[in-house]
This record gives structure tokens, sequence and C-alpha cells, in this order.
């Protein structure tokens, strides 16, 4: 491709593009035709209801679910066959639902545990910025700490990669009002450091704080797109949606 | 002469000795089954053989192409780790997705025909290793004769072990090794390689048990069955020490050496059952071993 090629698609085309992706678990069909765009710097929510396939969807991006078609384009570079390892190197990074800390390692080695993938990662001391119990807990087993400080950790250590898309997988759930506040104020924040940030939330009302946009997923499908600005006056359809 | 327990310093000591000997022998191979069901989930019966191996890469080298022993302590550990990295490729990694039993009748399969290739080979009458010149003779500690070679067994064995528990414990490439034992699926989705990095350990494992037959060679006679006898009871250590513990079955190993070592001095009956004694009684008290966790 020509450098005007690349230049032109990079301010044009969206920095992630998922079409008619289909996915499986064994012989269950979970995803069927999953359609959607991410734009670089905004941040983009999946909400829809317990098994509706969010999960799925992040993990498919990922390349961590064994049997997904279809097309993933992140970047300009097409994904759908890539390994997760090879995904993560071009500059995606996911924190799962459920975190995936590690037992054996302490904090500091799980924090500095994800190779750096790309420029333009945050410091360490900025991630202590942001997380500021992190520091005093550095030489704890990972699962000691407690489990908004467990997602803070999951959420800081793929800051410092260099990873410029981020996939964050129900980063509120179970925790205290508090540390949701906490969670929201740092996405705010990374969205001001230009980070992209694919969101799956069952919470819409957190979701409307820090999101421009909500897709609505079902039964594997995505059903609707709406901009935040037009939450308020849709909050009859996410009812019936979301069966909140 | 001096006694403990009515029994003379020097056979004491001389059985110790015997004792540190195996232990070491048992610390280096279950410290390679460990790291290798750490990260794989496979318990590797074919380690005895690879150890077998080991041995008979150094006696060949030796007698066909002159190449001494400290070449072997080198050449032997690559060459098998290789042929461990080719059994992985094009073996044990379609096995993954199945039960651990098919990765137990792979390698004891593949044990059953690597012994049986060597014996065909080469018979199964032991040939003699000669002991490289260097370690004629012995120390005198004054209470015994300590054979130099042997001391020195344990002293590299000591080395080997502790080196590789600190790489596995506390350097970045141990904190990749220790997180892909708990969650391999994250640590690749962070852009880590870990099908290369199971691949490798598979070759780190073969290569430790292959070392410890090039140690091995100049002690015991070079055969076919050598890692056969010697597994049945490394296995033994592994099940008290607790699988994918790295401490453990270096403690363990070296601990039951000992142990073993003395039972013959006090009560020589039960020296060739004390281990399983041990065995049968741990797995009674703590099924997961005594530094194992619950899987
Ligand atoms: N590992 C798995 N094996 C089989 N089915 C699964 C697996 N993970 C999720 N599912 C099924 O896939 C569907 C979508 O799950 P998921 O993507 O986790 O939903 P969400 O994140 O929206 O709650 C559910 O019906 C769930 O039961
Ligand atoms: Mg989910």
């Amino acid at each position: 491709m020509a450098d005007a090629a690349i230049a032109r698609e990079s301010t044009t085309a969206p920095m992630l593009a998922v079409r008619g992706l289909n996915a499986w678990y064994g012989e269950s069909h979970i995803l069927h035709g999953v359609d959607f765009d991410v734009a670089r710097g905004e941040v983009v929510t999946l909400l829809g209801r317990n098994g509706a396939g969010k999960t799925t969807t992040l993990k498919s991006i990922m390349g961590i679910v064994p049997r997904r078609e279809g097309s993933i384009v992140f970047e300009g570079r097409e994904t759908i066959r890539m390994s997760s390892n090879r995904i993560a190197q071009s500059g995606i990074a996911w924190c799962p639902e459920e975190r995936g800390i590690f037992a054996s390692l302490d904090v500091e080695e799980n924090l500095m545990l994800p190779p750096v993938v790309g420029e333009g990662g945050l410091p360490v001391a900025q991630i202590f910025e942001l997380f500021p119990n992190l520091r005093e807990r550095l030489h704890s087993p990972g699962t000691k700490l407690s489990g908004g400080e467990q997602q803070m950790l999951a959420i800081g250590r793929i800051l410092r990669t260099g990873a410029r898309l981020l996939l964050l997988d129900e980063p509120t759930e179970g925790l205290a009002p508090v540390i949701v506040q906490q969670i929201g104020r740092t996405i705010a924040k990374l969205k001001e450091r230009g980070f992209t940030i694919l969101l799956v939330e069952q919470n819409f009302r957190f979701a409307a704080t820090v999101a421009d946009r909500h897709y609505v997923m079902e039964h594997g499908r995505i059903i609707d797109m709406i901009p935040n600005e037009a939450l308020g006056a849709s909050m009859g359809k996410l009812h019936d949606y979301l069966g909140v | 002469m001096t006694e403990i327990f009515g029994i003379p310093t020097q056979a004491l000591a001389g059985q110790l000795l015997i004792g540190l000997i195996n232990g070491a022998f048992y610390a280096m191979l279950s410290l390679g089954l460990a790291v290798i069901f750490g990260l794989l989930n496979i318990i590797n019966f074919t380690h005895g053989a690879q150890y077998m191996m080991g041995a008979f890469a150094a006696w060949l080298l030796l007698s066909k192409l002159g190449i001494g022993y400290w070449w072997s302590l080198l050449i032997a550990p690559v060459a098998l780790g290789a042929f461990g990295v080719l059994i992985e490729r094009t073996m044990l990694s379609r096995l993954y997705k199945l039960d651990h039993l098919y990765g137990l009748l792979l390698t004891f399969g593949l044990a059953l025909v690597l012994q049986g290739l060597f014996q065909n080979e080469y018979g199964s009458s032991g040939q003699p290793y000669r002991l490289p010149q260097e370690f004629a003779g012995a120390f005198d500690l004054g209470f015994m004769m300590l054979p130099r070679y042997r001391a020195w067994v344990v002293v590299a064995s000591l080395i080997v072990c502790l080196t590789t528990w600190y790489v596995i414990e506390r350097t970045k490439l141990g904190s990749y090794l220790r997180a892909a034992t708990e969650n391999p699926t994250v640590v690749q989705a962070f852009g880590v390689n870990v099908p290369r990095m199971i691949t490798l350990t598979y070759g780190f494992g073969v290569g430790l048990a292959a070392l410890a037959g090039v140690m091995a060679a100049p002690i015991y006679q070079v055969s076919p069955q050598m890692g056969a006898n010697l597994i049945i009871v490394v296995f033994a250590v592994v099940v008290i020490g607790g699988m994918g513990s790295i401490g453990g079955a270096i403690l363990t190993g070296f601990g039951l050496g000992v142990i073993e070592g003395l039972t013959k001095v006090f009560y020589p009956e039960a020296s060739n059952t004390v281990i399983f004694v041990i065995m049968v009684i741990v797995l009674l008290i703590r099924p997961a071993g005594l530094f194992g966790k619950e899987r």
C-alpha cells in the first residue's frame, strides 16, 4: 500500500471495523454476524443482557475464541486469522471479565508482566497516580488484593504496553460505588490521553458517564446503536433491551 | 573410632554421601518433571529414557569421537533438548486439548520404544564411562575420604537446581512461565508467544534430564535400563514433593536421597522401600504432596 493510501485510510477508516463476525464454542453458535465500528479516540460500549455475546465479541477480537469467521480489521489490517499474541502485538490489549490476576506473581510482577508492544504507553509513575493503592501493595501476591484493587491492577498493567485500543470487560462489575467512580474518572483520563476504548457494561448509568456511543447486543447480534447524546431520549427502548 | 548411635561415623558419613549423590539425581530429574508438568500439564514418562540417552550421548561422544566429559556436559543436553523440541512439536502439541491420560500414554510408549532401541543396539549390559582425570582421587575430610567426582556431582547439581529455581521464581522470564502455568490464555493475549514457550520449556526439561545422565555416566553403568530403574523412585519423589512446585521438587529430591541413605545405615532391610512408604503416608495425609497446591 502506498504511503498516501495509508494516510488516507488512517484519517477516514475506523480504527476497528467488525463485519459479519460469527463465533462458536464447540457446537454452539454464539455470534451471528456482528457488525460495528470504533473510531480512533472514541469510548464505545457494548450493552446487553447476560449471555448476549459481549464477552465473546471481545474474545473474538482478541483472537481467543477458537472458531471465528467474518472480518475484524484493526488499523487497516485483517486480524481474523491471527493468533492472539500477534493481535496483542499489533496494539490491542484486553482486560478480562475475571480480571486474570496471577496468584503466583506479586503485584509488581503482575503489573510488569505484559510486554511492551509499541510506543506511547503510560510510565509506571502515572499508573500509580491513577491507582495509588497499587504502589502500597507492590509485594503482595496478586490475588491477595481486594476486588477493586485487582480491577485496578488488571487495567493498570495494560496501560504500560503502548496498546492503543483497550478492551475492558465489565470493569465495574461487583465493585463499591466509590471504586466505580474512580474507574469512571480513569476512563475519562485515558480518553484524554488518546486511548481508544471498547467497554462492555451492564450498568448503562455508568456507561452514560464515560462513553461516546453505545451498541446494544442481543442473541449474538448488534441490534441498535445509540449516541450518548440520544441516551436520555432512548431510555424506554433501553429498558426494553436490557430488561431493567 | 567414634560412633553415633552405635554406628561408626565413617559408615554413617559414607551412606550420607551416597544419599546426597542419589538425592542430587532425584532433585535434577524431579525438577525437570515439575517444570514440564507445570506448563504442559503432562507427566513426562519419557524422562527416564531421556536421562539414559544423556548418559549414552556422553559415552558415545567419548568412545566414538573422543570427545570428553566437559564437552559432553554441553553437547548432550543441547542435542537432547533439540530432540525434546521435536517430540513436543510433532507429537505432544497435538494432545493438549485431550485428556491428561493421552500425554501419559504417549510419553510412556515413547520411553519403551527408546529404551528398546538402545537395548537392541547396545545390549542390556552396562558400559563403563571412564572418570575424567581431573576427578581422580579424593579429599581427605579427616573422618572420611570424599571422592572428588562425587563432591562435584553434589555441588554441580545444587548449582543447576538453584539456578533453575532462581530463574523461575525471581526473573522476568520466570514470571512469564509462572503466569502461563496459571493462565496461558491471558499471557498469550498480552502478546507472549506461549506455544513457543511451551516447546522451549519441554526442551529445557529434557535437557536437564540429559545433563543428569551425563553426570551419572561415570558413577553408574551406562545401560538402557538405567533410566527406567531410577525414574520410578523419581516419580515417588515428585508425588511426595507435590506436582508443579519447583522449590519443593529440589528439597524433596535431596531430602529423600539423604533419608534413603540413613535408612541403609539404621535399617538396611527397608532402604529400597522407604521412599515408597513415605509416599503412601504423604498421599494419605496430604494428597497434593508436601509442597503442592490443590488443583
Ligand atoms: N466457554 C464457553 N463454552 C460454551 N459456551 C459459552 C462459553 N462462554 C460463553 N458461552 C455461552 O455464550 C453465550 C454468550 O456468552 P458471553 O459472551 O459470555 O455473554 P455476555 O458477556 O454478553 O454475558 C452464552 O449463552 C454463554 O452461555
Ligand atoms: Mg460477559
